[in-house]
């Protein structure tokens, strides 16, 4: 048993329903009680989707529970077919009707329904959405697809894309484009948009994108192995990535390794003077898997930030990511305890998070300016505008995206040459942003903000005291890099068995730790 | 305007369409969003799966994240093949939390749908727990679970959970019972306060100190339709239910106000005297949010169990046609006075199939659908107008400073569904 406030991912049986919800002409025939149809709203009101998901809901109650739950399970399916008329149908269970051992899989393979059954096994008690995501859409495409003679043209399936995904729509696009840059044509997007009977074409094509390797590994390496497709192991978020992703493609295909990169701004924009300010932020990267890795090559090598910490809450990709962060020199955070995650980023205190919209509440929380790069996401992560994150138009989204947050450049030293000012100070916030200022009284001294830190630190096993005057100087310092200001000053002290700050150990750690 | 006391022929016998299928409705957890804001000091343990937990952060459409009070308890792999005594769990767990939070008074172990189904005995639970962690932490058990509950009756289950546990008094008293917005709560008892109505206690307190007490010279007054269990539970404990519609709209607020005061003997002019200001203004702002709803019809999607007294509101005050009133359960004890108060014509339906009831909406295209947010844009993008239920148990809807504000809520989608335009201008 395990106390969980927040939770990054939902039950499995929610990623099945990101996979059928996604997909058209597909049913999902749920043993479940009432209640569990709350997730249909995370896709009609989160992601906005104008139809209702794919879903019936077998719906028992306790008094059916000593009775027949398993004839209600037929008659739903039954009448979910009579109703859709779906080109297939998936079944499984949810927690509770995992627990009444119904066996759904089996039941409706007997029902002599005339369209494939495919039934789910997905482990409500160890298991959770990605997993979910993952195995459906490697049950579905192992009983639909086949191998089959490949397009005359060449062509690649785009796999992985799911409903409820974060940007997946616009990633869709990007990528489609850039492949036909190649010459590549698009044999099959799946889930996102695709029947039953699409999967069944997808021995047609040449090699498969892996987009999104939370969703779509196990397809990818079932297909790799039975379908003779190769799938690309780089996922192209970041203008390197794009780079290493066409290298493979063409690797794959024998054509040139064509980028049209007349539209990529990114590198410009991080090399302009203007951007100088965003050098050596410290940065903090937490999502799945997959969007840390890819965030955390564009945060260092094409930012130019410092990531001081990076982590993922799918165990599934704990390993890749564990080795990734010893690579960046820093620790590897696994976990899905939203508290765990609130604890390392108040500790690192960095200068911007690079997260989940669990993280933007972390940042909301700790004043720490934040930007999504993975789900889970929210209403706001699904915007009206063409928004990708893949591809040359993803990372140029993404430039602007990392950057709002922050305060700009000339913002940032004018706020620290005059800190005091009255209606231009820390608490002000970034003046792009939309949010009222909280302007000081004209004349009124600004008052000194408890912090946690004025009690003496025991972090690195020595007790290390601010002396009044060290503390007062310190507050000159801008409030988005005091917390860099305060630890970097503290390891001084602490290396050298120093025990209090005066004024000269904080200019000693500065000159110490400057670039 | 028509008298409330005017009866005609009214819906409390009109026959009811039962229904049983697939139901797009919340389970009982849900209540916990708006109960843990309201009980101050209160944390709610969910027993149950990572579905519970996930529900919970999902259903109110947005999360909460100024300390939750709440939180879900999961269960594993190994408390389910007993290789790990779900108890011990449960109370290491606890023993955490309260560590963690010494600020709690009040412990709720909710049930959950698979801590019934394997029969976890969290009653067992609290009491073992209450022994340890009392008398500062008071633990109770109610079950929220989907099997049990709907939606509305969780916190119908919660409150009745809570009702043996109150001391017993002889004194005579009114209970307000429900969980209502603070301001809402504020208004009624200022309304009763000045009719002379006293002593007042309310069910649940924002704090487990407030005394809240019971006995056979205690009446009470439901403010929400869905407390059904809570009523039982009551009347056990000797306690006497005041009968009367729900205070909704300006009709209603007043037939519930004229009900308790009945009971309590005030008199016409006293009655007059402290409602009559606040009636005028409830019938002014009603007035105008009823232009746009004035013969607009409406059907109701089962949700909250608000569905009868609201259709009462919408038809009588706002000059709707109801086609189609669902609610999850008909409680005639409760919601007969309101039924009275309708004028024939809509079909009552009770539990849900969901596609069945969609047909028929389709069929009926309503001016107004009020239903869940799994069917809402799934409707607007069908052509239909829709009114999120949920909206109507998270706003201060009751008695008569809100009486313009709940018709607000259900003019309002009408009135921008006329002011979209995105074709050319010719």
């Amino acid at each position: 048993m395990k106390l969980t406030v927040w939770t990054y991912e939902g039950p499995p049986h929610v990623g099945a329903m990101r996979v059928a919800t996604a997909m058209k002409d597909l049913h999902y025939v749920l043993h479940a009680p009432q209640g569990d149809t709350y997730a249909d709203l995370l896709f009609t009101m989160i992601e906005r989707r104008n139809h209702r998901p794919p879903v019936t809901y077998t719906t028992f109650q306790a008094r059916d529970l000593g009775a027949d739950t398993a004839n209600l399970f037929k008659t739903a399916a039954r009448d979910a077919y009579e109703r859709f008329t779906p080109q297939a149908i998936i079944v499984g269970a949810s927690c509770t009707a995992e627990l009444i051992q119904d066996d759904p899989g089996g039941m409706a393979e007997t029902m002599g329904l005339p369209v494939p059954v495919i039934p789910l096994e997905l482990p409500s008690y160890q298991r959770k959405e990605n997993f979910g995501a993952d195995e459906t859409f490697y049950q579905i495409v192992k009983s639909l697809a086949t191998p089959l003679q490949k397009t005359a043209h060449v062509t690649a399936n785009l796999i992985g894309p799911t409903a409820l995904g974060f940007r997946h729509r616009d990633d869709i696009t990007e990528l489609t484009s850039l492949l036909a840059d190649m010459g590549i044509g698009v044999n099959v997007v799946a889930p996102y948009g695709a029947t039953p009977a699409d999967i069944a074409r997808m021995g047609a094509a040449h090699f498969n994108v892996l987009m999104y390797p939370e969703t779509a590994e196990t397809a990818a390496r079932w297909m790799e192995r039975e379908l003779d497709l190769p799938y690309t192991k780089t996922v192209p978020i970041g203008v390197g990535a794009i780079r290493d992703f066409v290298a493979e493609v063409a690797a794959f295909t024998g054509r040139s390794a064509t980028l049209d990169d007349s539209r990529l701004r990114l590198p410009w924009y991080s090399a302009s003077v203007d951007s100088t300010y965003l050098t050596g932020k410290r940065v903090f990267l937490f999502g799945d898997g997959t969007h840390v890795a890819a965030a955390a090559r564009l945060a260092r090598d094409e930012m130019g930030f410092e990531v001081v910490g990076m982590g993922c809450y799918n165990r599934e990709q704990a390993r890749n990511i564990r080795k990734l962060a010893k690579d960046y020199g820093v620790e590897a955070l696994i976990t899905d305890d939203y508290l765990e995650v609130e604890q390392a980023i108040e500790a690192l205190a960095p200068e911007m998070i690079l997260g989940t919209q669990m993280e933007r509440h972390i940042g909301k929380r700790l004043g720490i300016p934040c930007a999504v790069i993975s789900a889970p996401v929210h209403v706001q992560d699904f915007p009206a505008r063409y928004s990708p994150q893949m591809g040359i138009e993803g990372a140029n989204v993404i430039f602007d995206t990392w950057v709002h947050p922050l305060v700009m450049g000339l913002e940032e030293h004018l706020l620290h040459m005059f800190r005091d000012d009255f209606e231009f100070h820390d608490d002000a916030g970034a003046s792009h942003h939309g949010h009222k200022a909280k302007l000081r009284e004209m004349n009124a001294t600004p008052t000194p903000e408890p912090e946690a830190a004025d009690q003496p630190r025991m972090e690195t096993g020595v007790a290390v005291v601010w002396l009044p005057t060290a503390e007062k100087e310190l507050k000159k310092i801008p409030f988005f890099v005091r917390g860099k200001a305060r630890r970097n000053t503290e390891n001084f002290a602490a290396e050298r068995g120093v025990s209090e700050i005066s004024v000269e150990t904080l200019y000693e750690a500065k000159a110490h730790y400057a670039r | 305007m028509k008298d409330v006391t005017e009866t005609g022929r009214g819906c409390r016998n009109a026959p009811i369409l039962k229904e049983r299928g697939q139901r797009e409705v919340f389970c009982g957890l849900t209540s916990i969003i708006w109960l843990h804001r309201k009980m101050q000091d209160a944390f709610f343990l969910v027993v149950g799966s990572r579905t519970c937990a996930h529900l919970l952060q999902s259903a109110a459409g947005v999360m909460i994240f100024a300390e939750p009070r709440f939180g879900t308890a999961i269960l594993e792999e190994t408390d389910l093949a007993g290789m790990a005594d779900a108890q011990d769990e449960l109370a290491r767990e606890v023993g955490r939390l309260l560590e963690r939070r010494p600020d709690i008074r009040q412990l709720f172990l909710v049930g959950s749908c698979p801590s019934e189904v394997i029969k976890l005995d969290l009653e067992k639970a609290a009491e073992k727990l209450s022994a340890r962690h009392g008398p500062h932490v008071r633990v109770i058990n109610f079950s929220g679970s989907g099997i049990e509950t709907t939606f509305t009756e969780g916190e119908d289950a919660c409150l009745a959970a809570m009702v043996p546990t109150l001391p017993e008094t002889e004194e005579r008293q009114l209970m307000l019972v429900g969980a209502l917005p603070d301001v809402v709560q504020d208004q009624a008892l200022d309304l009763l306060g000045r009719m002379g109505i006293g002593p007042i206690t309310v069910l649940p307190s924002a704090r487990a100190d407030d005394p809240v007490d019971v006995g056979p010279n205690t009446v009470f007054a439901l403010t929400q339709p869905f407390l059904g269990e809570t009523h039982a539970a009551l009347t056990r404990r000797g306690a006497n239910h005041i009968p009367a519609p729900f205070p909704f709209g300006e009709q209603g607020t007043t037939a519930w106000l004229r009900a308790v005061a009945d009971e309590f003997g005030i008199s016409d002019e006293t009655f007059a005297q402290v409602t009559d200001a606040p009636r005028a203004r409830a019938r002014r702002a009603v007035a105008q949010a009823a232009e746009v709803l004035e013969d607009k019809s409406v059907f109701f999607f089962p949700d909250s169990q608000l569905e009868i007294p609201l259709a009462r509101f919408l038809t009588r005050e706002c000059g709707m046609q109801a086609v189609e009133v669902g609610a999850p359960f008909i409680h005639k004890d409760l919601v007969g006075p309101d039924m009275d108060l309708m004028a024939e014509g809509p079909v009552f339906a009770e539990g849900q199939d969901v596609d069945l009831q969609l047909d028929r909406a389709r069929a009926a295209r309503p001016d107004l659908t009020v239903c869940g947010l799994g069917l809402a844009n799934p409707l607007e993008a069908e052509g239909l107008t829709t009114k999120w239920a949920i909206e109507l148990v998270f706003t201060p809807v009751h008695f008569y400073e809100q009486a313009g504000d709940l018709a607000g809520l259900f003019s309002r989608p009408l009135r921008r569904r006329a002011l979209l335009r995105t074709e050319a201008a010719e």
